[in-house]
């Protein structure tokens, strides 16, 4: 296993070698060019070209597989999917226009570096953080209000500020003091329990992209040798808890006896999950041997779990089978990609914007949802794009940026800490027990385990129920005030529908959808035909998903 | 406020942090433990002595708060008004020698029909941890969130099993509890539907089934109009993502729609009727939670949250809320017995603890009660439950159990025995680990067995 990881560490290596004596990568590969009719509604007539090397080797792998890819997307489905993928936000219909009416080639790329930048990426990308650390209050992860949002603020400043990734991590592992003012000291209290082992187990599901559970058990004992040494101490202060460094052992999250003890006694032998040895020192703090192995440059582990992660996240599949798996063992679907995207992280010295912005601004990324051939084939070679249910979070906070309305959040803990005030966006929410029955309702992950299968964008019954004939829904379309605003600034019919499309789809309508809309409304009252097309909208696949 | 206040420590420990609470009540457990308590193990239960029940459906009113059991149905007018307060008069029930609140009088009547648990302990103290206790018999803080009774009982008396119904096979009345995920580690698909909606209004709107203002020629309509405007929905057709999109639709239409759905319309029912339950939301829950199991659903929680956790002012609030809860669960009993369902349905009452004996008469509380869980109250009924017996019993002040101690898993398990699911069933886990519907010894998790007396 250990001989694997060396051979792969070196050919990254020489992948990256040779990446950098490369020429502009359009020259190299023949595009693709698609057949059949263009519905310039959802994709556009240019030819698939590759832009970057995540598009050689993709277009690549689609040569071997057999596949032909999808047709670009067109300009309006680009604009809406990376609002919805980058800032976990729909955009307006002012921002739609504006980016429509563009004409600079460039201009996707800039809308991608544009939406890097805003607060939103922060807010979005802190609450998949958050699922994936455990922010919750409450049971069982019981950090308590203050703690857990104190730590969700650091998670995203940390994003807001392009703090290294490398670094992040570090900060986690080897952090000390009050979970109140120490805010990264909460990822050692946000775990069910805090034995040594629970801890190297969440620690290698979170920065080692595996599963220890699957391991041989003496391969997590040796890895929980560097977390035997986690102090923690209640302090005056209701709910105050410090995290420390604790050279005897004693006060960890298990209870020793006296053999126990002399075994986690420092100095001390341990063994690195790569099966190199090393010497803990009396005065050394294990976890900090431990972040300094994990974030090396050289190791596989570190940079292969965050960049499989970040392309699951932004293409809706990992390239594993299980994004929470990509130890030595899982298969990999375009290994030479997964290489190559790590090497990237580490050139770019742990800037994920950087890998962001590299599948971002991918034809392979923008091609449209709508496969050509076998669509089961298409998507599993990221032949096109996967079309994916919206987040809770997501979907509630365009249902309210549309209609004009908000939501109330609540907390079952009556702190003060958990009162949002009104107008709080779902995907800013700092804290896992700050929720409401739309959100539980829609499959808000309920950062148990941090398992990125915890999160269950599938459509059921009772949510299809929700959107289709709950008052809570019907309410919002006939009392929002920015529809009402809306169906009052439109010139005329024509106008009225033009806004309604831009603004809840995106886009303008095609000659059909104008006549069948017109139709509507002048069939009877204007008002109730507004809100049924809006409901209709609501109601639709391209509304409901990202595509 | 303070913190604590709101949160809940009750007052005559209140000094102490809740960690040294938890640690202080898992000493309880052990403590009795070592006083001669047997915990044999459900694994270890000699072979069983009643054959699988035959329940078909389950009611669990959920006390949400902890409502106190000297006060409900473990009353101790002899321990002085310290510990009952106001309410020294228990009243005796159709059963002799069964006695609960003066409070109670209906469900007075009617002792034969449901038995008593005295002696339901499990030391904790938290709201979160111990509703977490009660309702999957497990402790927290392990590996695993484990699923509850509702998500398991549907999981084995669900779609798998053959239950074909279009309303959910686990329903909530009205709002969720939201203390855990109830479906734990088993996914999304076992979580409850919550009704939402208020079923003492002029028409209960079933969030998603029925929306006033609405009408079905509308409804069809609007239908209409969102598959002729469903552009991307007719492209990408044979997307498996977007199929399921389209079962959910059809689905939901023949809820809203057909016949399924007026299972929540209460007006069919008789006036006479409702008046009985109460025109209370609790009691038009009870007439909707009977319905639900009439048309064959597995489980229904009725969320009972009515300001239980009476840190103040503890007997006002007894006053206020017992005597609903009397009309409502009371003829809940009748009428699902009236009907011949009261064999085939489990109705459990429980909350996730009792409250402080000795009553909190100084300022804040001011005759307030705080978290109890070393011993309280349960109450069970019908499913194949004998009625009329009270099982175990807590000491004179109703502080510490006196006999037969009743740990969650007990209740939950023979729930699981009368519904016909094995102490053995497997549970679905992401990681394949072996978990079972009834943990085994091995697990160390206390328990003492099948409730034997009512079985």
């Amino acid at each position: 296993m250990k001989k694997m990881w060396v051979t792969v560490a070196v050919m990254v290596t020489l992948v990256s070698g040779s990446i950098l004596a490369q020429k502009p990568a359009a020259a190299k590969t023949a595009g693709f060019g698609s057949a059949g009719k263009v519905d310039p509604v959802y994709e556009s007539a240019a030819a698939v070209v590759p832009q970057n090397r995540i598009d050689e080797l993709v277009f690549a792998h689609w040569k071997q597989a057999g596949v032909q890819p999808a047709r670009l997307c067109s300009d309006a489905v680009f604009v809406r999917r990376a609002y919805l993928d980058v800032i976990g936000t729909l955009p307006t219909q002012a921002e739609t226009q504006r980016f429509l009416a563009d004409t600079a080639p460039q201009k996707r790329s800039r809308l991608i570096d544009e939406l890097l930048e805003r607060d939103e990426f922060a807010d979005y990308w802190a609450m998949r953080w958050s699922d994936t650390l455990r922010i919750k209050a409450e049971f069982p992860i019981n950090l308590w209000p203050n703690a857990a949002q104190s730590y969700h603020h650091w998670i995203r400043e940390a994003l807001h500020e392009d703090m290294p990734y490398d670094q992040f991590a570090q900060a986690m592992l080897t952090a000390s003091g009050s979970d109140f003012r120490e805010a990264p000291a909460n990822f050692y209290r946000a775990m069910q329990d805090k034995s040594p082992k629970t801890i190297a187990r969440t620690v290698a599901l979170t920065f080692m992209g595996t599963r220890a559970e699957n391991w041989p058990p003496e391969k997590l004992d040796q890895m929980a040798v560097f977390f035997a040494h986690v102090g923690y101490k209640p302090t005056r202060e209701w709910k105050e808890e410090i995290v420390f460094f604790d050279p005897t052992g004693e006060q960890g999250g298990v209870k020793r006896t006296a053999a126990e003890l002399a075994a986690v006694s420092l100095p001390l032998n341990a063994v690195l999950p790569d099966g190199k040895k090393v010497r803990l020192a009396e005065d050394q703090d294990p976890r900090k041997v431990f972040a300094d192995w994990l974030t090396t440059p050289e190791n596989p582990w570190f940079s292969r779990a965050i960049t499989n992660r970040v392309w699951f996240w932004l293409m809706g599949r990992g390239l594993t089978a299980d994004p929470d798996e990509t130890g030595p063992g899982a298969k990999v679907e375009n290994a030479a990609l997964l290489d190559y995207l790590q090497q990237e992280l580490v050139r770019s010295h742990f800037n994920l914007k950087q890998i962001y912005r590299l599948i971002l601004t991918s034809e392979a990324y923008q091609l449209s949802s709508i496969p050509v051939g076998d669509g089961a084939k298409s998507r599993a070679n990221f032949a096109s794009y996967a079309p994916r249910r919206l987040d809770a979070e997501v979907l509630i906070d365009a249902l309210c940026q549309v209609t004009g309305t908000s939501e109330d959040y609540s907390s079952a803990i009556p702190e003060p800490y958990t009162f949002m005030p009104e107008g709080t966006r779902a995907i800013s929410l700092p804290d896992g027990s700050i929720t409401s029955s739309f959100l539980e309702l829609f499959g808000k992950p309920a950062r148990d385990t941090g398992l990125q299968s915890e999160r269950n964008n599938s459509f059921n019954d009772a949510q299809r129920l929700h959107m289709l004939n709950s008052s809570h829904v019907q309410k919002k379309i006939q009392q929002g005030p920015a529809l009402q605003d809306l169906a009052r600034g439109a010139k005329n019919n024509d106008d009225l529908v033009n806004l309604l499309y831009l603004t809840v789809l995106s886009r303008s309508p095609s000659n059909d959808e104008r006549a069948t809309a017109k139709q509507k409304l002048q069939g009877g009252g204007r008002r109730e035909a507004v809100m049924d097309m809006t409901w209709a909208m609501f109601n639709s696949t391209e509304f409901l998903y990202r595509h | 406020m303070t913190e604590k206040e709101i949160y809940g420590t009750e007052p005559a420990v209140r000094s102490m942090t809740r960690r040294t609470l938890m640690q202080g009540s898992f000493l309880t457990a052990a403590a009795m433990m070592a006083r001669g308590f047997s915990l044999p193990a459900w694994a270890t239960t000699p072979a069983p002595i009643v054959t699988m029940g035959k329940a078909k459906s389950v009611i669990q009113i959920w006390m949400w708060g902890g409502p106190a059991h000297l006060d409900t149905f473990d009353p101790k007018p002899e321990a002085g008004s310290d510990y009952s307060g106001p309410l020294d008069h228990p009243i005796e029930t159709n059963v002799s020698g069964m006695r609960i609140s003066e409070l109670l009088p209906l469900l007075a009547k009617q002792g034969d029909k449901y038995s008593l648990i005295r002696s339901m302990t499990h030391g904790l103290y938290s709201h979160e941890t111990a509703s977490y206790t009660v309702q999957t018999g497990r402790l927290s803080g392990g590996h695993d969130v484990f699923p509850n009774v509702g998500a398991v009982v549907s999981l084995f008396k669900g779609y798998k099993a053959g239950y074909k119904g279009l309303i959910p096979p686990y329903i909530v009345l009205t709002e969720p509890q939201g203390r855990f995920a109830e479906e734990g580690f088993m996914g999304q698909q076992y979580k409850p539907f919550a009704t939402g909606g208020d079923p003492n209004q002029a028409r209960f709107a079933v969030e998603g089934v029925v929306v006033p203002g609405v009408t079905d020629q509308r409804q069809k309509d609007r239908r209409a109009l969102l598959h002729q405007m469903d552009s991307l929905g007719n492209s990408l057709k044979d997307d498996p993502q977007v199929a399921a999109l389209n079962t959910t639709e059809r689905q939901a239409y023949e809820l809203i729609l057909g016949d399924a759905g007026k299972v929540f319309d209460l007006s069919q029912e008789k006036d006479e009727l409702r008046d009985r339950y109460g025109r209370t939301t609790f009691g038009q829950s009870c007439l909707a939670a009977r319905r639900l199991v009439e048309k064959g659903v597995p489980y229904v929680t009725i969320n009972y949250n009515a300001g239980w956790d009476t840190h103040k002012q503890n007997f006002q609030t007894m006053r206020r809320r017992l005597p609903e809860m009397d009309k409502g669960l009371s003829t809940l009993l009748q009428d699902l017995s009236d009907r011949g369902l009261l064999e085939s349905t489990v109705v459990w009452w429980c909350g996730e603890f009792g409250r402080t004996p000795k009553v909190a008469w100084e300022a804040p509380w001011n005759g307030g009660r705080g978290h109890w869980g070393s011993v309280f109250s349960a109450m069970v009924a019908g499913g194949g439950f004998q009625g009329g017996h009270v099982v175990g019993s807590s000491d004179a002040r109703g502080e510490e159990v006196k006999d037969r101690p009743v740990y969650p898993l007990d209740l939950i398990g023979s729930i699981y025995r009368q519904m016909g699911i094995p102490a053995d069933a497997r549970l679905p886990h992401p990681e394949g680990l072996d978990v079972t519907t009834i943990p085994s010894k091995a697990e160390g998790l206390p328990m003492a067995g099948l409730l034997k007396e009512l079985v």
